[in-house]
């Protein structure tokens, strides 16, 4: 006897169907940005122990104009990571109580971006600083 | 009944998920726009400044937790995007992701000791 032959909905290509899902998959391929800089850091780490000339090399290559395209888009991809990682945060957490009333969803976001503003100022400053 | 590996895995996505979204934007800026576009000067990231960074302690640990987190993140999140393409992921596809990071954290581990001390 074989099997009953049921309706089974297609799936293909489901997330191009309206926009939230699109939102939701540049969300989800955001990763291959971050994997893409975790590379490229491995990449300058390798050439960092090779010396000088190996290293200054590798940090001209990242100024072709390719290098630069590419990272861009590299940036672009991290930069709408961070946005919707911060905006999600309350969400993946337990609810807070403080005097009996449920802390804001607003306020977490709002200390969450705060917190990544204060972050990137101290990387520029431990980067750019004297 | 056999422990679940999965915490580790998530804690490690999210973990390197929380670093990025803090910072990645703004290292990404520096060192991959604004200093080879001369936006800031040349010798922000020059070769002595960089291997100094890097061979002290702060730095050491700062390169590997980046790359090691960078990479657990991104892995993670492509092994599970994957079945949202319709792709159907098996233990295979799972150990090589999870494989790659690990391979790669220890790679940078090995070049941070074979730094110039």
């Amino acid at each position: 006897m074989s099997a009953p032959r049921t309706y089974v909905r297609p799936m293909q290509g489901w997330w191009r169907r309206n926009a939230f899902y699109r939102w939701y998959m540049l969300r989800e391929l955001t990763c291959i940005a971050v994997f893409a800089y975790g590379l490229e850091l491995l990449t300058g780490l390798w050439r960092l122990t090779q010396g000088r000339d190996a290293f200054e090399a590798w940090r001209a290559a990242l100024a072709a104009p390719l290098a630069i395209a590419a990272n861009g888009l590299v940036f672009a991809l991290i930069a709408y990571h961070a946005w919707t990682w911060l905006a999600v945060i309350p969400k993946t957490m337990p609810f807070v109580r403080l005097g009996g009333r449920r802390v804001p969803d607003t306020l977490f976001v709002a200390l969450a971006f705060g917190a990544a503003v204060v972050a990137s100022i101290l990387v520029f400053v431990l980067v750019a600083g004297p | 009944m056999k422990r679940s590996n999965k915490p580790i895995f998530w804690s490690l996505f999210a973990a390197g998920g929380m670093l990025s979204a803090l910072i990645a934007p703004m290292l990404v800026l520096l060192m991959c726009i604004a200093v080879p576009l001369g936006w800031l000067p040349a010798d922000t990231l020059a070769y002595e400044r960089v291997l100094a960074f890097a061979q002290g302690a702060f730095g050491t640990l700062a390169i590997f937790v980046l790359i090691a987190l960078f990479l657990f993140h991104g892995l993670h999140r492509f092994y599970h995007t994957l079945h949202d393409f319709g792709v159907h992921v098996g233990p295979g596809i799972k150990a090589s992701c999870h494989g790659l990071a690990i391979l790669g954290s220890l790679a940078a581990a090995l070049l941070l000791f074979a730094l110039p001390r």
